[in-house]
């Protein structure tokens, strides 16, 4: 019983930086954009959180260091791929390259420092409550507030006019103009808030995964992120749903390592990005019948005046 | 105020000639912005990064022998985004060329094997990089799988299998637990061009692909459908060419040169399979593919470049500390420039002040 729980609380803590990356992810791709610097703008919020909660000895406040730096991440990404219309694929490529030179600058004087990981909720009662309570009462804020981020995003997108707009741009632009909505405004603030969740994505790991920075650290968590949108049909439900087996499938790879199974340990660390593969494959064949993506997904919008 | 686009008659081809140049330019006078932010001397570290390395026969070597898999690399990265199809996995390609050559290198280690041993690393490594990235261009033709994702998850793939092999069966018993293995043979090693010098075949090899490739694109059939296809789809589709066709062949053949490399680098410049015998040249090569305008010549010229910084970066880094993910930073930031500038070539740029927007409406 120990066991079972210590792998559903190692399995939230896995799924959670995916879930709210992905979720950032879904907002933009719903609008039209395909920005592919996710994994670029996760590895410098996980070094700008580092340094914030390192400098404050406060999470939230590193939390609020890797957020301010995936948004302005994202609004290099808006200038190039909205503001000068270049092609949406080089540029988020861009946004990665330099995300992974600039984090490794800004966390080179980190690495190998400390900090006091975020702390888990503790309700007296509830919390001791043999298996569920640590599980659904014991979390940090990152777990709890990735379910409000896809519960909100989700009513955002379906239950409000705004969100109707936003997705409207996604599926076709030149209508959404003509109707008269800023189409590469409502695309900059979708690209905006993209950022910010990656680079929050991005900060949990250093804040909550593990209680240090090393460069690197995301080790394609962005990209897995990428594929999670793609897993989910561009549909909120569908990416939690993602988002929880793909932690499962990183911490089974984990434990099976502890438990000494007699399969080296690479094949093991290789299943993640073995099963995006599969999964990628398996679904996109799955929907022959006609793509669920946002119609004018990764194209560019030059309004003409 | 507000930045308009208006798109231009014609595509300019002076700016296409001159927007690498720009984006060179914006580019230094960004880094001597963050220079000054480290607290280092600009000039001194301008001076450290592009002129200190051309000024002595080792450095220039060491250029040409950095510049050999990124030249390789992004010709055929070129063919790729030619025709519009997003092979972003050359890492992985490279590493799995390494690991394919190598094969053959472990295997003959110390066993009298003649002079065929290099050319057949030299084949299967091709072969071997040309099969994993089909891998994508399959998944991309049959199941319509975004082959961006799928070849970049096959990087993480094969960075694991090559440290499985290096830390498991390949290493070498007399290595101290490093993980590596044993030094190849002397005819599993790329011979040098210049004796007791730097410079080897690898360098020749990448300048003859250069040369097929500029053939290929400027003088074939193939190359034309290869540019009409990412160009043009539609009239591609009207003109009868097959655009699946064309992912699966820029795929084999990026990844065949991006394996080829790969063996090139471990039995040349490095001497045995280990890991991190990459800093990153399957995306680097993505910069150089479109510093160079995805052109043989032009990325000739890019790849050289790229070089330059690496160099530069490991010199300014000893001479005065700079650390060595700046020139990470300064290749990141050259792309955005490369690709805003490019922009230019389609676009023109106008600054609309919202007041004069009644009068434009007018006129």
């Amino acid at each position: 019983m120990v066991l079972v729980e210590a792998i559903i609380l190692a399995v939230l803590a896995a799924s959670t930086p995916l879930l709210i990356a992905a979720t950032g992810e879904l907002v933009v791709e719903r609008s039209g954009v395909l920005n592919l610097g996710v994994e670029g703008m996760m590895i410098v919020g996980a070094a700008c959180g580092f340094a914030g909660a390192w400098l404050t000895g406060s999470t939230f406040i590193g939390a609020l260091f890797g957020i301010v730096a995936g948004t302005l991440m994202a609004l290099v990404f808006a200038l190039m791929a909205l503001g000068l219309a270049v092609n949406q694929v080089a540029t988020g490529l861009a946004l990665t390259i330099l995300g992974v030179g600039l984090s490794g600058l800004i966390g080179a004087g980190f690495v190998g420092e400390r900090i006091t990981p975020a702390v888990h909720l503790h309700i007296p009662v509830l919390t001791d409550i043999p298996l569920i309570g640590r599980v659904l009462f014991g979390e940090d804020g990152f777990v709890y507030f990735s379910i409000a981020l896809i519960v909100g995003v989700w009513w955002f997108l379906y239950r409000t006019r705004a969100g109707l707009i936003l997705r409207a741009c996604g599926d076709n632009h030149v209508s959404a103009h003509a109707l008269g909505y800023p189409v590469l405004r409502i695309r900059t603030f979708a690209v905006m808030f993209g950022g910010a969740c990656a680079g929050l994505a991005g900060a949990y790991l250093p804040l909550a995964y593990t209680p240090f920075f090393i460069p690197g650290m995301t080790a394609g968590r962005g990209w897995i992120a990428l594929a999670l949108v793609v897993f989910s049909s561009w549909r909120p439900g569908r990416l939690v749903i993602g988002a929880y087996l793909f932690g499962a499938v990183t911490i089974l790879q984990l434990h099976a390592q502890g438990w000494g199974v007699g399969i080296p340990s690479q094949f093991m660390s290789a299943l993640p990005y073995l099963a995006t593969v599969i999964v990628l494959v398996l679904l996109s064949r799955a929907r022959t019948g006609g793509s669920t993506a946002p119609a004018a997904l990764g194209t560019v919008f030059v309004p003409d005046r | 105020m507000q930045l308009v686009l208006e798109k231009r008659a014609e595509r300019s081809n002076t700016i296409a000639l001159v927007s690498p140049l720009i984006a060179i330019g914006l580019t230094i006078v960004t880094m001597v912005i963050l220079f000054a932010i480290l607290g280092k001397n600009p000039l001194l570290a301008l001076h450290a990064y592009f002129i200190a390395p051309l000024t002595d026969g080792y450095s220039l070597q060491e250029i040409a022998v950095k510049a050999t898999p990124l030249v390789m690399i992004a010709v055929g990265l070129s063919l790729c985004y030619l025709a519009n199809a997003w092979n972003i996995g050359a890492e992985g390609q490279f590493l799995i060329g390494a690991v394919a050559g190598s094969w053959i290198a472990v295997k003959t280690q110390g066993t009298d094997a003649g002079a065929w041993v290099l050319p057949a690393m030299l084949v299967l490594a091709a072969a071997a990089g040309a099969l994993y990235a089909l891998i994508p261009a399959i998944c991309r033709v049959k199941f319509g799988a975004s082959e961006i994702l799928t070849s970049l998850m096959l990087v993480y793939v094969a960075d694991l299998f090559l440290d499985y092999l290096v830390r498991g069966p390949w290493r070498d018993p007399h290595g101290f637990n490093f993980p590596t293995t044993a030094e190849f043979d002397p005819v599993a090693t790329v011979p040098l061009l210049i004796e007791g010098g730097r410079l080897h075949v690898g360098s020749i090899i990448a300048l003859l692909v250069v040369a097929a490739a500029a053939i290929l694109l400027g003088r074939t059939i193939k190359g034309f459908e290869i540019r009409v296809v990412g160009a043009a789809p539609r009239a591609a589709r009207f003109g009868g060419f097959n655009a699946n066709q064309l992912i699966i062949l820029t795929f084999a053949v990026s990844g065949a040169l991006a394996g080829l490399a790969g063996i090139i680098e471990v039995a040349g410049p490095v001497g045995h399979l280990q890991p991190g015998i990459s800093p990153g040249y399957g995306f680097t090569a993505i910069i150089v593919a479109f510093l160079g305008r995805l052109n043989p010549l032009g990325i000739l010229i890019a790849g050289l470049f790229l070089a330059l910084t690496f160099i530069g970066g490991e010199q300014a880094q000893i001479a005065m500390k700079i650390p060595l993910d700046v020139t990470k930073v300064f290749q990141g930031i050259l792309l955005f420039y490369v690709l805003a500038c490019d922009s230019l070539i389609l676009y023109r740029f106008k600054l609309v002040f919202p007041n004069r927007q009644v009068a434009r409406g007018a006129g």
